[in-house]
């Protein structure tokens, strides 16, 4: 093995980790890069990936995270605030009084953690040309960030972009697969 | 510039089951429909050098033949069965080409020239009057001969149909496959297909400068959509808007030194113009609604661009410096996407019918519509420098493939790449 791929594999190893412990991390903290997180609440299971012992002298680590969502709001199932999917009518950017709950959760949560910060995936589906779907779901995130702002969030703490139809599931055949790519997904920073 | 990728495999059907397939091919061409007349016309393979020369050089003939053919306006001729081949005029026996029932001839020939070049001749010929229509010599490199077998083709078009010719030019469209998305730019025949850009993220709404110099873009690879422009000889790039929210609709202005473009900074999609060197950004229209899909009318006095300020969203203009915007459809559940014919008097756009997006042509001399396009959900339309033909995205067995149409509505094309993706097309300017 030469050294260029001892490197690369080292190298993935630890963006493997730090991409792993930013998953289980609470939106305000940024860690340095690194193996190990020491910080309350994290910690992680490691243990050496099976079947990669060879020649190299290197053992892969991989971190197992999902044993600890339950310290972290945003990923426990059972919390509302790891709901993050909101569904629109076709051609409309009204948000529907279903989504109003999951909204107003993710709205207390970033006036308690001024730091937080999400981002507003605006979505269509593909029926209608790229350019207008773009504006449509540019629309919908706009949509959905006034909701937030008038249940006290700061502008500083929303991004609103589009992805139009880009990120669709395409050749739907039912109206419930159309359904499902028009949405705005809730993400928040450093996730 | 990047590498030329002959990986093109091309399928040609004319009424009958006449099938072409030259091989390492990718993109399928298949016609229907034509004009009622048809000018029957043989091209006779040219002369050439007996020397290892690439068998390009024997193409010339088949390239002029298939340019002429998928116009629909052309019925060319088998000239396989005739002994004869005459490479001037001088040795024509035009009673031979008649028997052929003939009305036009097309013959050629190619040599070598010092400093590895090739002089390219040919005559078109009236075999009824037995005269000579045309004829040119063209002093080339050699990876120009398939460009110089479109010009032959342009004007054997124009000199007997009295429209430009459009074979000498190129199309943009975007190909995704297997989870990349890639810019493409190949000749008018789909044949010779060079990548401009490629990127894991969505690439969008590709638009020539008039010049056909430089092409401008969304890319989405920096998780948002960002408007650049590339120079398609030397590959650079110019961001060209990346403000807050998304950059997106690129237009170029007729005299290709404005863009119109599509920016959300504010909050909904707004039509702005800024300079080509992403300087001087003007807010051109100002509403509550979505306003999108920028395009100038050739006279560079308006920009059309679509809307859903009324309720639908439906085309509307408004003066290039500003001002007040108005209405210019009202027909079907939507319209959207307007394109301008070269001339200013039609006006391509993609109509929505109950949920069926399909391509549109409205006169605008006359305000009369004409459904161009019988698919579902059909998008982007372009028109041919010359106006006489339209190409435009659709869907055929769940994958995108290019169509193209002529304004008349009477031939049919359909361009599609087996196991790729292909949409957004973008039809370039005629090459000088």
């Amino acid at each position: 093995m030469t050294k260029g791929m001892l490197n690369k594999k080292l190298l993935g190893s630890l963006l493997l980790a730090v991409m792993l412990s930013a998953c289980k991390s609470t939106p305000m903290v940024d860690k340095p890069a690194g193996v190990e997180d020491k910080s309350p609440g994290a910690s992680s299971v490691t243990k050496p990936a099976s079947g990669t012992a060879d020649t190299s002298g290197v053992k892969e680590v991989v971190i197992d995270s999902h044993a600890n969502n339950g310290n972290n709001p945003l990923k426990d199932p059972n919390n509302i605030l790891s709901k993050r999917n909101i569904y629109f009518d076709f051609d409309s950017d009204a948000v529907k009084a279903e989504f109003r709950p999951l909204i107003e959760a993710h709205a207390k949560y970033l006036v308690a953690n001024g730091n937080a910060k999400l981002i507003l995936q605006g979505n269509t589906d593909e029926r209608g040309t790229r350019e207008y779907n773009l504006s449509l779901g540019q629309r919908r995130s706009v949509s959905v960030k006034k909701s937030f702002n008038l249940l006290g969030v700061q502008d500083k703490q929303i991004e609103t972009v589009s992805f139009g139809e880009e990120k669709a599931t395409a050749n739907c055949a039912v109206e419930t697969c159309h359904q499902a790519n028009r949405r705005v997904d809730i993400a928040y920073e450093n996730e | 510039m990047n590498k030329l990728r002959p990986v093109l495999f091309f399928v040609i059907s004319l009424f009958t089951s006449l099938i072409i397939s030259p091989a390492n091919a990718a993109l399928e061409i298949e016609i229907s429909g034509g004009s009622a007349q048809q000018i029957p016309i043989a091209v006779v393979p040219f002369g050439t050098l007996p020397v290892g020369q690439s068998s390009n050089v024997a193409q010339v003939s088949n390239i002029i033949g298939a340019d002429l053919r998928r116009s629909g306006l052309f019925r060319v001729l088998e000239t396989g069965g005739v002994v004869n081949r005459p490479t001037d005029i001088a040795q024509v026996k035009y009673a031979e080409w008649a028997a052929l029932q003939a009305q036009a001839l097309v013959v050629g020939n190619i040599e070598g020239l010092p400093g590895n070049r090739l002089k390219v001749s040919f005559k078109l010929a009236d075999v009824l009057k037995q005269t000579q229509l045309a004829g040119m010599e063209y002093n080339i490199a050699p990876n120009q001969l398939r460009m110089t077998a479109h010009k032959i083709a342009d004007v054997i078009y124009q000199k007997l149909t009295g429209e430009a010719g459009i074979f000498a030019s190129r199309i943009a469209y975007i190909n995704k496959s297997k989870g990349r998305y890639t810019l493409q730019v190949a000749d008018a025949d789909g044949e010779n297909p060079q990548t401009v850009v490629s990127s894991n993220e969505p690439i969008i709404s590709p638009a020539w400068s008039p010049d056909g110099s430089k092409i401008a873009y969304v890319s989405f690879e920096k998780k948002k959509p960002i408007i650049f422009v590339q120079s398609l000889m030397t590959g650079q790039r110019l961001t060209l808007a990346n403000f807050k929210g998304n950059n997106s609709a690129p237009a170029w202005s007729p005299d290709g030194t404005k863009l119109a473009i599509v920016l959300t900074y504010a909050a909904n999609s707004q039509v702005y113009t800024i300079n080509a060197d992403g300087t001087g950004l003007k807010q051109l229209t100002k509403s509550s609604a979505i306003d999108t899909e920028p395009t100038w009318s050739p006279d560079a006095k308006w920009v059309y661009f679509s809307s859903d300020r009324g309720g639908r969203p439906q085309i509307y203009k408004v003066s290039s410096i500003g001002g007040e915007a108005q209405r210019v459809t009202f027909e079907g559940t939507g319209n959207l996407s307007p394109r301008f014919s070269p001339d200013g008097k039609l006006l391509a756009m993609i109509r929505n019918d109950g949920g069926k997006y399909r391509v549109a042509l409205q006169d605008l001399t006359n305000g009369q519509v004409q459904l161009l396009s019988e698919g579902g959900q059909d998008e982007s339309p372009s028109f041919a420098p010359n106006g006489r033909v339209l190409l435009y995205a659709t869907r055929t067995g769940g994958r995108g493939a290019l169509a193209a149409v002529s304004s008349d509505g009477r031939v049919k094309q359909r361009l599609s790449e087996s196991g790729g993706d292909i949409r957004e097309p973008a039809w370039g300017p005629l090459l000088n």
